[in-house]
């Protein structure tokens, strides 16, 4: 029988989550380790994955989902592409870190409820501390720190990100294949 | 390129070849602050232009060395982060600072091929405009006492034979192999070491509590959860010299008779899990951590956790939660986890500082390390020094020292907002983080000392230190680190949880010009009843930084009170923009700025602003040439 291409999808999904819960031995006490690895794989914790990891680990699912939500590095919703992280600690606060946070937000229409585009290209979150105080105030876009930044400087960054995209966008429809070029980091 | 094996150096006795002195090396800065200015360009770079210059470039270490040989290799974080990249040139002892890959081939010329030093790339004192060469004479690096951090700044973290040819884990063999748990205990005890994560309890003091337990099963837990907001001491160590913290591990395993041990990192700090978990499995490979350690026959595993985000984490018994899979909530101590923790054994968890002091107490003897700081905090601390400072990054001086030493001498003074030092421009000292306090200009003079900062309402903490000019409102900082805890706030406890929230409500009143003549009088009350009403020390220290700063800046909240004025400017609902009619040459800039059309007036006439209209939010200030526009 012929299988929709969402069925695969969903079946694809299931073996990883299989194979992450096999490599931690399905101990409940390995929760938050099995539920980092998942969220590496997928970006975010889907909800069908956690009542999954539930069943698979003999817990009720309310301590995955109490756990999931405790802790700020779960996201239960899909992220943007670009993740562009703002430190909002607070050698970055007092070197006025919030003006960044606003220009991103009013450029990009994100807020601080609605994080991600509704393209899913960016998210724009804040964090507490990155500890990387002595370059305040400091941005992470996509893993990559950038220090002493500023409003002007940040958003020339996003319109980088956007001015590769476009291009990957061209190339994607012309060759049908994702060109391995990085975006250049100045 | 030479050809000849890595040293090779026997984890038993820890001796190794060492030829490779007289080997002229270039060290690059790799923590994270270095490495986000362009570091590994950096490093590519001279291994190109060394190689092109005719000379040989080894980059490991190897027990033959010549002379047209130079090893390049990376560090640790070395602590002046602001001025990253950063190269040094030993046996020449220079430090370049904000090093470019083209300044690479210049260094390479100049100095590793001619001998000489390359001007432009030293550091400049900002205050006497004098170029520092080395270590020696930058009084960021000279007027320090670095004991923890010297390693991380020269040692390969990624290297560790190079940590054992510099006596890495003779401490340890000699605690397995010389030394009782009972005498190990007691050594810690007499050198006075507590706990660098904030707290200051007499470590020996806990490893005893747990080495008398009677438990097959004992755990050693390092704390790596450095969530503290302007603070990243913990981050170099693990990323700079992760030995140091695996060999306080073993140590503390020995002494209360553990065979488990667990860091629990951050895990905002990729680079120092990655690199604590190579440090690990190199320990294995070389056979000092295993099965069998030192031929004991005393087995000690070590593995290494990431966090999840969540600055509670840090208290002890939530971490442990954390541990076990659960929501890292504290749990009512006693019982203590020295008598019962991890899984219900006997447990020590200890913060990566006090680790990383341990194998030198062990090494130098408790009166050497007793001979800096004062009597009852012995030793030194690492701050880190951010915020308005000419020098940023990290700073270790013994206990004792005081503020005036750390901002003004080694932090070169506050700076403005550009950046410019400012000789006036000191309002405020941020100690301790979300559980310390705001010091003022009086306490400049204090000697730092656990007992000392306690009396004047702030911490040691973990050690972040963040200075403030006067351009900074202090009730904004207030709220800040109340937004910070009642965001971190785990939820258990009544008063904590609803008492940060009505805290933050409060102080939001004071900025947005709603509070009356009784809000000071209810947020001490409130901030008394969250300190007693709370079961861990999130809780108890929460209104620390609200109570300090009413204390220290009573005139500030009055101010926003009663005259509804905010002296920096920074409380946007307190701005009344004005246009003074005497300056304003009615050109029509800021007519043409003001996004919701709040400010009126003809051609060459003065012009006004309508308050309804106002939203406050600067642009017309920013467009008016004469300065016109007051209150913005």
């Amino acid at each position: 029988m012929a299988s929709t291409p969402v069925a695969v999808d969903r079946a694809e999904k299931f073996e990883k989550v299989v194979s992450i819960l096999d490599r931690h031995h399905r101990r409940p006490s390995g929760l938050i380790p099995i539920l980092q690895a998942i969220q590496h794989e997928y970006q975010y914790l889907p909800e069908e994955v956690l009542t999954y990891v539930a069943t698979s680990l003999d817990v009720p699912p309310a301590r995955v989902f109490g756990v999931a939500t405790f802790y700020a590095h779960f996201a239960l919703e899909p992220k943007g592409k670009h993740v562009i992280r703002i430190c909002d600690g607070t050698a970055c606060h007092v070197k006025q870190s919030l003006p960044v946070l606003n220009a991103l937000h009013e450029k990009l229409g994100t807020s601080e409820k609605c994080k991600t585009t509704p393209d899913m290209m960016f998210t724009v979150e804040t964090v507490a501390c990155l500890g990387a105080c002595g370059l305040a105030p400091v941005i992470v876009i996509d893993e990559q720190v950038y220090g002493q930044i500023t409003p002007e400087r940040a958003l020339a960054l996003v319109d980088e990100i956007k001015g590769y995209e476009a291009l990957q966008g061209v190339a994607s429809v012309e060759t049908a294949e994702q060109p391995s070029a990085e975006v250049a980091h100045g | 390129m030479a050809s000849t094996e890595p040293i090779s150096v026997s984890p038993q006795t820890g001796t190794g070849i060492s030829t490779h002195a007289q080997v002229r090396r270039v060290i690059l800065c790799a923590g994270t602050g270095c490495m986000a200015n362009g570091a590994m360009k950096v490093f590519e770079q001279f291994k190109k232009e060394i190689a092109s210059a005719g000379l040989h470039v080894i980059l490991e270490l190897r027990a033959e060395a010549t002379s047209d040989e130079v090893r390049l290799s990376k560090s640790g974080c070395q602590g002046f982060c602001q001025m990253g990249p950063l190269v040094s040139v030993v046996p020449d002892g220079i430090l370049y600072t904000k090093v470019r890959g083209e300044d690479v081939a210049e260094i390479v010329e100049q100095t590793l091929a001619g001998g000489q030093v390359v001007e432009r790339l030293l550091y400049k004192d900002p205050t006497t405009r004098k170029s520092c060469r080395g270590l020696e004479d930058n009084p960021f690096y000279a007027r320090q006492n670095r004991l923890v951090l010297n390693e991380c700044g020269f040692l390969d973290p990624e290297d560790i034979h190079e940590y054992m040819l510099h006596g890495g884990y003779q401490a340890a063999r000699k605690a397995f192999v010389e030394m009782s748990p009972e005498e190990i205990c007691k050594k810690i005890s007499e050198s006075g070491l507590r706990g660098r994560g904030g707290g200051g309890f007499p470590t020996g003091r806990k490893w005893d509590a747990a080495r008398v337990q009677n438990s097959a099963k004992k755990y050693v837990i390092c704390n790596g959860d450095e969530g503290d907001p302007g603070a990243f001491m913990n981050r170099s160590v693990m990323e700079g010299n992760p030995h140091s913290v695996i060999e306080g591990l073993m140590i503390a395993a020995r002494a209360i008779g553990a065979n488990e041990t667990l860091v629990y990192v951050r895990a905002e700090y990729p680079l120092a899990v990655e690199r604590m978990r190579r440090a690990v499995k190199d320990a294995e490979r070389e056979g000092i951590l295993g099965k069998d350690v030192f031929g004991t026959g005393f087995p000690v595993k070590c593995e290494v956790m990431e966090g999840a985000g969540a600055f509670v984490c840090g208290e002890e018994t939530a971490m442990i939660a954390s541990i076990e899979g659960l929501r890292g909530m504290p749990m009512p101590k006693p019982p203590f986890p020295a008598q019962s923790g991890l899984w219900g054994k006997p447990t020590i968890i200890n913060n990566v500082e006090t680790l990383a002091h341990v194998s030198r107490i062990l090494n130098v003897g408790a009166e050497k390390f007793r001979s800096v700081g004062t009597p009852e905090s012995p030793g030194t601390k690492t701050f880190a020094l951010t915020g308005h400072v000419a020098n940023t990054g990290l700073v270790e001086v013994p206990f004792g020292t005081t503020l005036r030493e750390i901002v003004y001498n080694i932090g070169g003074g506050v700076t403005d907002d550009g950046g410019k030092i400012s000789k006036a421009g000191f309002r405020a000292v941020q100690i301790g983080g979300p559980s310390g306090g705001c010091l003022t200009q009086d306490h400049l003079d204090l000697p730092l000392s656990y007992d000392s900062l306690r009396s004047v309402g702030a911490m040691v903490g973990s050690g972040g230190l963040v200075v403030m000019n006067e351009r900074t409102c202090m009730v904004g900082i207030a709220r800040f680190f109340m937004e910070f805890t009642q965001r971190e706030s785990c939820g258990k406890c009544v008063l904590c949880r609803e008492g940060t929230r009505q805290l933050l409500a409060l102080l939001d009143d004071v900025i947005e010009g709603r509070a009356d003549e009784g809000t000071m009088d209810l947020l001490e009350k409130l901030g008394h009843a969250v300190q007693v009403g709370s079961l861990c020390g999130l809780g108890k220290t929460a209104p620390n930084p609200v109570l300090s700063t009413l204390r220290y800046f009573r005139k500030e909240y009055e101010e926003h009170i009663f005259e509804k004025l905010c002296r920096t400017g920074r409380c946007k609902a307190l701005l009344k923009p004005e246009i003074v009619e005497l300056k304003c040459k009615g050109c029509g800039l800021c007519i043409k700025a003001c996004p919701t059309g709040a400010i009126t007036g003809e051609k060459k006439q003065p012009h006004h602003i309508n308050p309804e209209l106002c939203i406050k939010c600067g642009a017309c200030g920013t467009a008016c040439k004469l300065h016109a526009i007051e209150g913005v």
